[in-house]
């Protein structure tokens, strides 16, 4: 039984397993930080995306166009390597982030969760009925009262499952932050590979870690549905 | 700081070999997306066909693959793909060294990530099929084959297509990651020019461009699809 103990303490994954562990708080510290500032910025661009200023709505739609157009990795890249290279912002005061893989990492994946998240919820607001938007009116709501306590929550609850969608795969894009040297658990698993040359062991054990960070994202996701949909709960 | 002059075809820029990049992306993507609806395809199977054990591996498979970061998933088949093909081919009493070429290996992985979508686009395609239909047709007495190839398929296909080009723009987007196993494809094409001229914003910029360009086409492409599949369908 001992013996059977000692094994396992002593297998390569187990070993492994805590060893990747230790990056889990830089992945978790990239997440903390573009997720709110995501989920904010894209409210707003989503708003933007359906007012009635045709240019900002035609600005934000170019620019989601070409964030969702092309790869995460080409965003963090240009935003790594490409910004660094111009002279002047080198001398500017964008360099004291820019030279950080950390912050490129944040403002990469920042970017491109506005995207796609702009794009969800104005699914989630233009799929309002008019009617609500309306009787909001007739009531003498003002236009940011109605914003507040019609237009967004029912927006936002209809469109909870496709942002944690959406949450669930920038869980997975911190990886690719790996590649600008920034150590988080993907960057951790691959030195352990170098060095160990076990490559199954190294990535499988950063693999049950994303799974579990995963799993614990969709349990946050349904705990917000069912606090934010009461009337949909069975028995109260 | 956008020099485009290193991008004229021939010797003096990398016009060319950007071509040939872009083709491979192509390729690559056209492959696994083949290859990952064939798995896709298997996977519904199993999760339809009432049997523990299948539809446990299937939900296990899919579960597993869409939890984890497409990279890891890329590394694990990269680095891990040829000792799991050697120690397989050992059971058949091969013991000389195999290795798989980054085309096959890139293939491979990004199907794998690529089935696990379209899996899911075409369970719920199948699923919105009305069960009268198919009792319909045996009814009539058409075989299974019959009634998978006359009455399934001409509808999951129309029900599936809006899916099937949102999982295409995944996949051709998810063979960027291919470049970290050496495979010539944009992403690589990008890292080994801008290492030679010193210039990444130019080359990334290009890299970018090319995506917007393959991405665009391609929904252009499958919204033709969706008019012709729906043909009788007023929508």
């Amino acid at each position: 039984m001992i013996d059977f103990f000692n094994n396992i303490t002593n297998s390569l994954i187990f070993n492994n397993f805590f060893l990747v562990l230790s990056g889990l708080d830089n992945t978790i510290l990239l997440l903390l930080i573009s997720l709110p500032i995501g989920f904010i910025l894209a409210l707003l661009f989503a708003l933007g995306r359906v007012s009635k200023i045709i240019i900002l709505s035609k600005v934000i739609a170019g620019y989601i166009f070409i964030i969702r157009g092309t790869p995460l990795l080409v965003q963090i890249y240009l935003i790594y390597f490409g910004l660094g290279s111009v002279k002047f912002i080198r001398e500017s005061f964008l360099w004291y982030a820019l030279k950080e893989p950390f912050w490129c990492g944040v403002i990469a994946l920042t970017i491109n969760t506005v995207a796609y998240g702009a794009e969800i919820f104005r699914g989630g607001i233009q799929s309002i009925e008019k009617s609500q938007v309306e009787s909001g009116l007739s009531l003498g709501f003002t236009k940011f009262l109605l914003l507040r306590k019609i237009i967004l929550p029912i927006a936002i609850r209809k469109v909870l499952p496709s942002y944690g969608n959406e949450l669930i795969l920038m869980v997975k894009a911190t990886s690719l932050v790996s590649l600008t040297t920034y150590m988080e658990m993907t960057g951790i698993a691959r030195k352990i590979m170098a060095k160990t040359f076990a490559p199954i062991e190294a990535f499988i054990a950063a693999g049950i870690l994303y799974l579990f960070l995963n799993f614990l994202m969709v349990q946050f996701v349904k705990y917000l549905e069912w606090k934010y949909n009461p009337h949909l709960r069975l028995n109260n | 700081m956008f020099k485009f002059e290193k991008l004229v075809f021939g010797d003096a820029g990398w016009g060319d070999e950007f071509l040939v990049a872009t083709l491979m992306t192509l390729v690559v993507s056209i492959l696994s997306m083949g290859l990952g609806l064939f798995l896709a395809i298997l996977t519904v199977w199993a999760k339809i066909i009432q049997n523990r054990i299948t539809n446990f591996f299937a939900n296990f498979y899919t579960t597993v693959i869409r939890g984890i970061p497409e990279l890891l998933v890329i590394y694990l088949i990269f680095f891990g793909g040829n000792s799991l093909v050697m120690s397989i081919a050992k059971v058949f009493g091969y013991n000389k060294y195999i290795e798989l070429n980054a085309l096959t290996i890139a293939t491979i992985a990004i199907a794998v990530i690529s089935a696990t979508y379209s899996s899911e686009v075409l369970r719920a395609a199948y699923l919105s099929i009305s069960k009268g239909q198919i009792e319909a047709a045996r009814a009539l007495g058409m075989n299974k084959f019959n009634i998978f190839l006359k009455v399934i398929s001409p509808q999951v296909i129309r029900h599936a297509l809006p899916g099937i080009g949102n999982v295409w723009q995944i996949t051709l987007k998810d063979t960027s990651l291919i470049s970290v196993t050496g495979l010539v494809e944009i992403m690589r094409q990008t890292r080994i020019s801008s290492n030679v001229e010193h210039s990444p914003l130019t080359f990334l910029i290009t890299a970018a461009i090319l995506y917007l360009c393959l991405t665009t086409l391609s929904s252009r492409v499958f919204k033709s699809l969706e008019i012709n599949y729906s043909k009788g369908f007023s929508t």
